[in-house]
């Protein structure tokens, strides 16, 4: 939806080239498209001005590099200046040393506070310890029979009673004491920052369950009133950490930036899908890289290591060089490429992607023909695929669902593939980094930049390798 | 809507006691704009024009600079069909309103509320649970099906939401009911397979004797920038016969929130803003009303 800041700042910076250093004219010409970034990721118009105050301070003067150009440097000093602002001393939770530790939700209507506690309360499941959800919302219609589905998924034990959401809270911390749970989550209703009669039953609840943690849960597509909405909850009830909900959709999430900077509190954690484990603490590092619409490097980085085991990357690493790559450890990559997420996060998260495809066209079910084809192979097949004459090719199609024409598509372009293999495994055979190369291309861990450029990969990627072999869609 | 105005101790009023019109009064005039959420672009926009205003010496003082501001807003979102379309037809063909919108932002209450506006009008109403993802989501319903004098049609929980609306509407057709409201799950327009159940539900509330005459989006007035996505990818997964979401529900604006970014909504992609939320009780949905909106947002105390 929006231009991304690389793509914008692009036109500037060609101006820049083979200067030694930036102007302030320079600096500022690029930092109006920087501010653009940050408001419409919709970080608050007055931190935005003390960011870029700041921004401004480190890059006027600064000596460009010879490494990067100067748009990238920008970034690079932008990027840090976010990533220092969103993160210092991150949450650590301790635990009370007389049980329970007592945790309190608080935020507005709809942000997602009983869906976080739920989350919550299975993180500290496993953890180890015992929660008890105590669902002290007793005015959203349904929100304790909300709590309790929750709660009997994740089972744990949720306590309420009508009447009094005080009273109700105080009881929940007698019962957690009764039965020994050692964690405590109070649930409370949504409310409005300016309502003060709401603000004054939070408080009283507060006082009563004196929380060892209190969370404001903001929702990740606030605009500029995040800003407010936290100073009035942090004034009312000192803030212990943020809880950034909703982070699974495309907003840019500048809200997360904006509380962290105006109440001094870490997110604590984020909520990253509607499942009950899509929960996690919180990683300052890659939120600077989302605000700014630069992609989430990090973080593709980080799931295609977890996807990919090292050791079968190796193997196939060495298969590449020995030439011996096959339809199996295509697959294989296949299979770990799908691990990482939908394709259209994995493509969503890669900087420089052409606005075109962030368009996200692509669905997963474009491997599916793909893996069908191979899966219809018989295991020689698929080591050797130059046994694979007319009838055969038809018995696959016809096998897989697919035609003739889409076979032969996929294992031209596989012999292709592995025609590039075997060169770049004669030419870099014993030399480090040719090795390290393919390995990155293999197990993804390269990505991006280190990838094998000119891969049959994506259409339009830009001279970045696409995860080995990707097949074309089309 | 009166409610809605919160004091705006802003920038707007330091603009109009300052003399003459400063760089100053332009970037307090943006940041103003910008804070009540309608983003860059529409911003930008708007000081464009009046930025010639001035030049062509139209504009000479800062409070005529923010009266003219109000009224460009304003002259923006004039002529809009703002009714909520309740078609005539044979009794046993109900008219159908659909809600939908990202989870959190006040679907089920806005329904909540219609409901008992619409009974209040002399309208048999049922309501159709279709959000049979979010745990007692129709429990919440029921709540309002009965505070309303509604009837209501549930599903099983995690059942076909697509199924339970035809149902619905069809019990709404062999009992002669005027206007069924469809409840949808919350879901993030990001969510391709999400988005796709959303399309199967269009499609099919409109397969039996219902007639679907309004698709509304509700909207959070807290929400930022992500607005203008959510319009977007809402609209085009309710797309039928070239049209998608009819209307604009802008809930919670009895916060702090401003709501400015169902301005850029309206303006940018053509969808009026039909109904307002301005608290938790039955009467606090009220129509939408621009000059009031305008000056909520801009506005000189």
């Amino acid at each position: 939806m929006f231009d991304s800041l690389s793509s914008r700042l692009e036109g500037i910076v060609k101006k820049l080239r083979g200067r030694g250093r930036l102007t302030e004219a320079d600096v500022d010409e690029m930092l109006v498209e920087i501010r653009t970034a940050l408001l419409e990721a919709d970080v608050n118009v007055g931190v935005v001005r003390n960011v870029i105050a700041r921004i401004r301070e480190q890059a006027i003067g600064a000596r460009l590099s010879e490494a990067l150009d100067p748009g990238q440097q920008v970034i690079k000093i932008v990027n840090q200046e976010l990533t220092a602002m969103l993160g210092g001393e991150t949450l650590k939770i301790s635990y009370a040393s007389r049980p329970p530790t007592v945790v309190l939700m608080a935020g507005l209507q709809g942000s997602g506070k009983t869906t976080s506690a739920a989350k919550l309360a299975r993180w500290f499941k496993s953890q180890g310890r015992q929660p008890l959800l105590v669902g002290a919302d007793l005015q959203r219609p349904a929100a304790v029979e909300q709590l309790r589905t929750l709660g009997r998924q994740i089972d744990v034990p949720v306590f309420s009673e009508p009447g009094d959401p005080v009273k109700t809270a105080k009881r929940g911390l007698a019962e957690a004491r009764r039965l020994g749970r050692d964690v405590l989550i109070v649930d409370t209703a949504g409310r409005l920052s300016i309502d003060a009669e709401m603000m004054e039953q939070v408080r009283q609840i507060s006082k009563v369950v004196e929380p060892n943690y209190t969370f404001l849960v903001i929702d990740a597509m606030t605009g500029q009133d995040a800003v407010g909405v936290a100073e009035a909850f942090h004034s009312t009830l000192a803030i212990d950490g943020v809880i950034l909900s909703k982070l699974d959709g495309d907003a840019r999430g500048g809200a997360a930036l904006s509380v962290k900077e105006v109440i001094g509190r870490p997110i604590a954690f984020a909520s990253t899908g509607e499942k009950l484990n899509e929960f996690e603490q919180f990683h300052p590092d890659r939120m600077a890289g989302r605000i700014l619409g630069m992609g989430d490097v990090l973080s593709l980085i980080e799931s295609a290591e977890q996807a990919f085991d090292q050791d079968q990357a190796q193997k196939a690493a060495e298969r590449m060089l020995d030439g011996e790559f096959t339809l199996d450890d295509f697959l294989d990559q296949m299979q770990a490429l799908k691990k990482m997420g939908p394709l259209s996060n994995v493509l969503g998260m890669m900087p420089g992607m052409p606005k075109e495809m962030k368009g996200a066209e692509i669905g997963d079910d474009a491997l599916k023909p793909v893996e069908a084809i191979i899966r219809s192979m018989t295991a020689l097949e698929r080591r050797k695929p130059e046994l694979l004459n007319g009838s055969r090719r038809a018995r696959i199609a016809n096998g897989s669902g697919t035609s003739v024409g889409e076979v032969n598509r996929l294992v031209k372009q596989f012999q292709e593939m592995q025609k590039m293999m075997k060169r770049m495994g004669g030419a870099s055979r014993g030399g480090k980094k040719g090795k390290r190369g393919l390995a990155g291309l293999a197990g993804m861990q390269g990505l991006p930049g280190q990838g094998l450029p000119g891969m049959p990969g994506m259409p339009g990627m830009p001279g970045q390798g696409m995860p080995g072999g990707f097949p074309q869609f089309n | 809507m009166s409610k809605a105005r919160s004091a705006f101790t802003g920038a707007l009023v330091r603009i109009s006691t300052r003399t003459g019109i400063t760089s100053e009064t332009w970037v307090e005039l943006e940041e103003a704009l910008l804070l009540a959420d309608v983003g860059v672009r529409v911003a930008d926009e708007l000081l464009a024009g009046l930025r010639a205003g001035v030049k062509a010496k139209e504009i000479v003082d800062p409070m005529q600079l923010v009266t003219a501001l109000q009224s460009e807003m304003t002259a923006r979102l004039a002529g809009a069909d703002r009714s909520l379309h309740l078609v005539a037809g044979d009794a046993d063909s109900p008219n159908v309103w659909l809600f939908v919108g990202v989870n959190g932002v006040g679907k089920t209450t806005t329904i909540g509320k219609v409901a008992a506006q619409q009974r209040a009008e002399g309208r048999t109403v049922l309501l159709a649970a279709g959000d049979t993802f979010r745990a007692a989501a129709a429990e919440q319903l029921a709540t309002w099906a009965e505070r309303s004098g509604s009837e209501i049609v549930r599903g099983s929980d995690g059942g076909d939401p697509s199924a339970v609306i035809f149902d619905a509407i069809e019990r709404a057709s062999a009992r002669r009911i005027d206007l069924v409201l469809a409840d949808t799950a919350g879901r993030l327009h990001t969510k391709s397979n999400l988005m796709e159940e959303l399309r199967k539900v269009r499609r099919v509330a409109a397969k039996g004797k219902g007639r679907v005459t309004e698709v509304l989006l509700v909207i959070d007035a807290t929400t930022g920038q992500n607005g203008l996505a959510q319009a977007r990818e809402f609209g085009a997964a309710t797309m039928t016969d070239g049209t998608g979401v009819t209307g604009v529900v802008l809930t919670k604006l009895d916060g702090s929130a401003k709501g400015g970014i169902v301005f850029a909504i309206e303006t940018e992609l053509g969808l009026p803003v039909k109904l307002v939320g301005v608290g938790e009780t039955i009467g606090d949905l009220v129509p939408f009303d621009p000059a009031e909106f305008v000056d909520a947002l801009v506005q000189i105390s």
